[in-house]
């Protein structure tokens, strides 16, 4: 059994068929990419995973779970941290506060034993903090650590948009083009993040991203989508070279062999 | 400037940042201990009764600051929850109950009420939540006369005195005793809510007030998160509702109106948004034009032989101020007193775009 196994799924907004009778599977361990031109729906089916569309059609199972039996708020319970394509981090909190929400699905006291402080909810918030460090560490984002979401760069963003999704320890990351708007370093450093995710942590990671260079590096297998439907899944270099992926970037220039070009 | 180096983790989860901070807030809590001494020796306490107060409607405020400034929810209706808990007070207290019963019974109960009137608008966002609060709060005091048994309708109804085992507490009789009581109220609840915000359920409701979407995606229950942070905020204003009762003595119709509910979301405005800082600030404020007016107005007549009589300078003058702060000062004062905090402790490398809040990237294409 997949660990996650989205079957015949298709999801219209109005007369737009956003993603069209799409079957996907991602293994453990693996990196799994969905590539695409623009519109093509791969934020939608992130979406419909984290629940927060309703699919016309077709069944979404996770690690034995009916997913559309749950709602968009059980979704991170089941192990099932994601990202966002636009950047959506508590604007007003800390990054440490960003991270620390990221263990919400964790959390084991109620707000009585919060509200009084608790010698449990005490014990609760040295694991949580303890387990934040960790990320923080990992993705060398001490020197951020206390500083407020809004004055930081872009690339500082992603990277504790990243961190708040570990920090909920999921079994399977949802990244939305963790690489865009980062420079060419960041975008390395990216690289080898999301390599020790997969190869020390353990964690299966699917992910939409526009550079190939990346998807290449990183990822087992790969589903190029159009117009919501798919059009070849293999290795990076196969759907490179399928001519239905050819034809649907013709003229996009998004796609390249070398792997350097990107939207 | 400070530098706090982490030791442990203790660090972040304790109530002060460092040695120096727990200094000045141990300063703060003896000046307020002390304050009533004062009044002894000046043989008057009528300014403690102001004073008063003012802690009175900062425990309010707090209640309200939970609700819109940490979850990001409006309410145009916060006199409402007074109302009901003052009312329920007085209920229970002719019913028998003892006060030290009755009173967090009230808070209670008006809690459960609020959440129950709601949970319907709870899921509407931002102005429809203002509307909605706002209806309810023109209804209230249609609703304290229909409830006229329990509440003396038009006509009023007397507050009972304070009983705590065997010790009365009036307001006027004794207004040290009256002042310590509410002082210890404030202590606790801005305790609680001190707690709450170093725990998961304060960080889940500032992260709904940041992000519904993240929130979510971080299994942050909407509906659940929001209605638990109306409850405590309803309870806060019941039990400074049930407080201002014994304060005012006797209450009518006309006592928890609409005024007193924009009143209170005005104060937090005034007084900074997101900090419990600023409650007390924003009451401070709202207790001080009053007083100031008069004083301002006396000294005009006596001085200058000038007198101004105009009716509505209060509310004027109140929105005066709040139009500016909007414009200058989103922050509140609390914000304000931040910066220039900020700006000797870095002296002379303070910036001055420092706490402009950025724009976020590209929220255009947004779920929803
Ligand atoms: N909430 C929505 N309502 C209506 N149409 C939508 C909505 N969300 C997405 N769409 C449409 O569905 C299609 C797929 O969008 P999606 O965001 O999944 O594309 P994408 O593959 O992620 O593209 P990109 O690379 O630009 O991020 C697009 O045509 C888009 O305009
Ligand atoms: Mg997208």
């Amino acid at each position: 059994m997949s660990l996650l196994e989205i079957t015949d799924v298709t999801l219209r907004f109005g007369g737009l068929v956003a993603v069209d009778n799409v079957s996907l599977k991602v293994e453990e361990g693996e990196v799994f990419a969905l590539v695409g031109p623009n519109g093509a729906g791969k934020s939608t089916i992130f979406n419909l995973i984290s629940r927060f569309y309703d699919p016309a059609e077709g069944s979404i199972r996770f690690d034995g779970h009916d997913l559309l039996k749950n709602s968009a708020d059980q979704v991170p319970g089941f192990g099932i941290a994601r990202t966002f394509q636009n950047i959506e981090l508590f604007e007003q909190a800390t990054v440490l506060q960003n991270l620390l929400v990221g263990r919400h699905r964790h959390r084991q006291t109620g707000m009585l034993s919060n509200i009084v402080f608790s010698p449990k909810a005490y014990r609760e918030e040295l694991r949580h903090r303890a387990a934040v460090e960790e990320v923080i560490e990992f993705l060398n984002l001490q020197h951020y650590r206390d500083k407020m979401i809004g004055g930081l760069p872009y690339g500082v963003r992603k990277v504790v948009e990243l961190g708040r999704a570990l920090a909920s320890e999921p079994k399977l990351l949802l990244l939305d083009e963790p690489a865009s708007g980062l420079s060419v370093e960041e975008t390395q450093d990216m690289a080898f993040w999301i390599e020790d995710i997969q190869k020390q942590m353990g964690i299966s990671v699917m992910m939409v991203e526009h550079d190939m260079g990346l998807v290449s590096a990183v990822s087992g297998r790969v589903m190029a989508l159009s117009d919501g439907k798919e059009l070849a899944t293999g290795t990076a270099a196969e759907v490179q070279s399928h001519p239905a992926v050819i034809e649907a970037y013709l003229g996009t220039g998004e796609i390249s062999k070398t792997g350097t070009s990107r939207a | 400037m400070r530098f706090v180096f982490k030791t442990s983790y203790d660090a972040d989860i304790s109530l002060f940042k460092h040695r120096a901070q727990a200094v000045w807030y141990g300063l703060l809590l003896l000046l307020v201990l002390a304050t009533p001494l004062y009044f002894v020796a000046i043989g008057d306490a009528y300014l403690l009764g102001e004073i008063t107060g003012m802690l009175i409607l900062a425990i309010a405020g707090m209640g309200l600051m939970l609700l819109t400034g940490h979850t990001g929810l409006p309410s145009l209706g916060h006199a409402t929850f007074m109302a009901l808990g003052c009312y329920l007070n007085i209920n229970l207290l002719g019913a028998g109950v003892p006060w030290v019963i009755a009173f967090p019974l009230s808070g209670l109960i008006a809690g459960l009420l609020g959440t129950m009137i709601a949970l319907p608008v709870l899921r509407l966002h931002g102005v429809y939540l203002a509307l909605a609060t706002l209806a309810m709060s023109m209804l209230t005091g249609d609703f304290v006369v229909i409830a006229e048994p329990w509440t003396g309708g038009i006509a009023g109804a007397a507050v009972p005195d304070i009983n705590i085992f065997g010790m009365e507490i009036n307001r006027y009789s004794t207004p040290y005793k009256f002042y310590y009581l509410v002082l210890f109220v404030a202590i606790m609840i801005v305790w609680f809510y001190r707690n709450l915000l170093r725990t998961p359920t304060g960080r889940s409701f500032t992260a709904i007030r940041d992000s519904e979407i993240s929130a979510r995606a971080m299994g942050i229950n909407l509906t659940q998160t929001k209605a638990l942070s109306f409850f405590l905020s309803a309870t806060a204003a019941g039990l400074a509702g049930a407080l201002f009762g014994h304060s005012a003595g006797y209450v009518t119709n006309e006592t928890f109106d609409l005024v007193m509910s924009i009143t209170l979301l005005l104060m937090i405005v005034i007084g900074g948004l997101g900090f419990i800082h600023g409650a007390f600030f924003g009451a401070i404020v709202v207790g001080i034009i009053p007083v100031a007016i008069a004083n301002g107005r006396t000294f005009l007549a006596t001085t200058f032989d000038v007198n101004i009589n105009v009716p509505g300078l209060e509310s004027a003058l109140f929105a005066f101020i709040l139009v500016c702060f909007i414009l200058f000062e989103p922050m509140g004062l609390y914000g304000r007193w931040l910066k220039i905090r900020t700006y000797f402790e870095l002296f002379p490398f303070y910036r001055k775009d420092m706490f402009k809040r950025q724009k976020s990237y590209l929220k255009t294409d947004r779920i929803q």
